[in-house]
């Protein structure tokens, strides 16, 4: 449902915390032993899967909004997106612990084996999105090259999936899954160029 | 510097035209905001949730450790034996169950009695027996091991059973016998994972004949002196210390000895991965991660796997020539 004229001041706040709550009940989960007998290999896969989805939600808003012409998208897009890159250096955080914080096993890992790799370089490249999603940054940068730059989202995305697919030991179904709505999303970028009408303000295909 | 479509600028940036709206309005439409704000949340937060959490034991179950006083015997390892509780919940079976914890939660449809085993191949007694009667055949001792998963896990594990090699002598086997094979239970009835075809069905390992007779290879039939729990492969599973966990084949049902090296189940779904031989090795790693350091469940530093996850003295000169880089 489209809310009409209605403010949504209150929305982008509500997806932080909401988006949030997680963590908090993972550090919950962590301190009244609820992770089970390796509580650092289950923390870092939930915030894997945290990370994983909350990215395909945000990328889910700018189609969103073209089929639907409802606003409400674009105003959680970054709130998601920025959660995203939360959770994802929130996994990698966990990951550096996991190996005692030796940055050359790290450094060794992300060299050798090309799963660590792509996981390496989707967070790699959502940072620089992360740091310019600010309004002063999209004025700094002007809107073609800030839309420019943060198309790499896709390939974040994709890098991210991929790693996801590649560190499951045998059943892939849900990276697949993953994988299958991120094509999905990228189809619809592709097929669906944002509608010629007032009605919907034009934006640049980004 | 190009201008900003409007339907992009923030709320930071563009102060909302709505707010001029009369009095009795704005605590209306401050209700409504609260209320959506705080099903937004729930929405969210809950659904992120449902999708990724999966909360397992508690904080005082994870603690009990195991106390039982055994005297420790040659074979036996002083370091101390992992919770109970870890050792019974967290498994890799996937006939029940692709999660560490559905192997304690699904294997209750495992009917362990009666149980028959199926003994054929190059021995001069092939027979069928029961497990009661084969368990009777052998005076039961403890074994305090250690146990290192392939996926860089590790625990202490206080074993009952009876030694490999005192079971292959006892069924003669004949000179041309080189491998012996063991199978596991196939029925999807009982073992629901089965219904997948993440593995082909059943579950089979193997280990060269000399490698069965050693003494450190064991069958156990019991855990920290009480009868096997379903999930840790009752009734009759096999504990080879310095291999990785996936070679300890569990809820055996067929022993076979052979000539011809036979397929095993994880070789066969990812050669690269997982070998034949599967002998405990910091040197040489998992395409996807390093087996040089491993977690001790319970412990929160890792620690560095030994050799032959510290039997090295034991069995090393089991592999004497051998490319153990190449014979993974």
């Amino acid at each position: 449902m489209a809310p009409g004229k209605r403010s949504l001041k209150w929305l982008p706040p509500a997806v932080y915390v909401g988006g949030f709550l997680p963590a908090l009940i993972l550090l919950g989960d962590a301190l009244s032993g609820l992770l089970g007998a390796d509580p650092i290999k289950r923390a870092t896969h939930q915030t894997g899967q945290l990370a994983i989805i909350l990215l395909l939600l945000s990328l889910a808003c700018t189609p969103l909004r073209l089929l639907t012409g409802w606003t409400w998208p674009a105003r959680v897009r970054k709130a998601l997106g920025l959660l995203a890159f939360g959770y994802a250096a929130l996994h990698f955080g966990i990951y550096l612990f996991d190996q005692n914080i030796l940055l050359l096993a790290v450094g060794e890992d992300i060299v050798k084996r090309p799963f660590i790799t792509v996981g390496f370089l989707a967070l790699l490249l959502l940072a620089p999105l992360a740091w310019t999603s600010t309004p002063a940054s999209m004025k700094r940068l002007g809107f073609q090259r800030w839309t420019r730059l943060h198309r790499l989202v896709y390939l974040a995305a994709a890098l991210g999936a991929l790693h996801y697919w590649w560190g499951v030991k045998q059943d892939r179904t849900v990276p697949t899954l993953l994988a299958a709505g991120l094509l999905g999303l990228l189809l619809l970028r592709l097929v669906k160029r944002p509608a010629k009408k007032p009605a919907t303000r034009p934006t640049s295909s980004g | 510097m190009a201008k900003l479509p409007r339907q992009l600028e923030g709320e930071e940036v563009a102060p909302l035209v709505t707010d001029t709206a009369p009095q009795g309005h704005t605590r209306r439409e401050f209700l409504r905001s609260a209320t959506l704000f705080t099903a937004t949340v729930a929405g969210l937060g809950g659904g992120l949730e449902l999708l990724t959490r999966r909360p397992s034991g508690t904080a005082e179950a994870q603690a009990a450790a195991v106390t039982r006083k055994r005297a420790l015997g040659p074979y036996d390892t002083s370091e101390p034996v992992t919770s109970y509780q870890a050792m019974t919940t967290y498994n890799n079976f996937y006939e029940f169950g692709l999660g560490k914890d559905d192997p304690s939660q699904n294997a209750g449809s495992l009917r362990t009695r009666p149980w028959i085993i199926k003994i054929d191949g190059e021995v001069r007694r092939p027979q069928t027996v029961d497990i009661d009667t084969l368990q009777s055949w052998f005076p039961l001792e403890d074994r305090v091991y250690r146990m290192r998963c392939v996926e860089a896990w590790s625990m202490v594990m206080p074993w009952m059973g009876f030694p490999l090699a005192a079971l292959i002598r006892r069924l003669e086997p004949t000179g041309k016998a080189k491998y012996v094979k063991f199978t596991t239970l196939q029925d999807p009835k009982q073992m629901p994972g089965q219904r997948s075809g993440v593995l082909d069905w059943p579950y089979v390992e193997a280990l060269r004949l000399d490698e069965a007779l050693h003494p450190l290879a064991f069958m156990a039939v019991g855990l920290d002196g009480k009868i096997l729990p379903n999930q840790n492969g009752a009734p009759l599973r096999l504990v080879i210390p310095w291999k990785y966990g996936f070679k300890n084949i569990k809820s055996i049902v067929r022993i076979s000895l052979v000539s011809e090296r036979p397929k095993t189940t994880w070789a066969l779904a990812a050669p690269d991965e997982y070998g034949f031989y599967a002998n405990v090795n910091p040197a040489v790693d998992h395409p996807r991660w390093s087996q040089a350091t491993e977690r001790r469940i319970g412990e929160v530093a890792r620690r560095k796997t030994l050799p032959f996850n510290g039997y090295a003295d034991a069995v090393a000169g089991l592999y004497k020539g051998l490319d153990l880089r190449r014979n993974f």
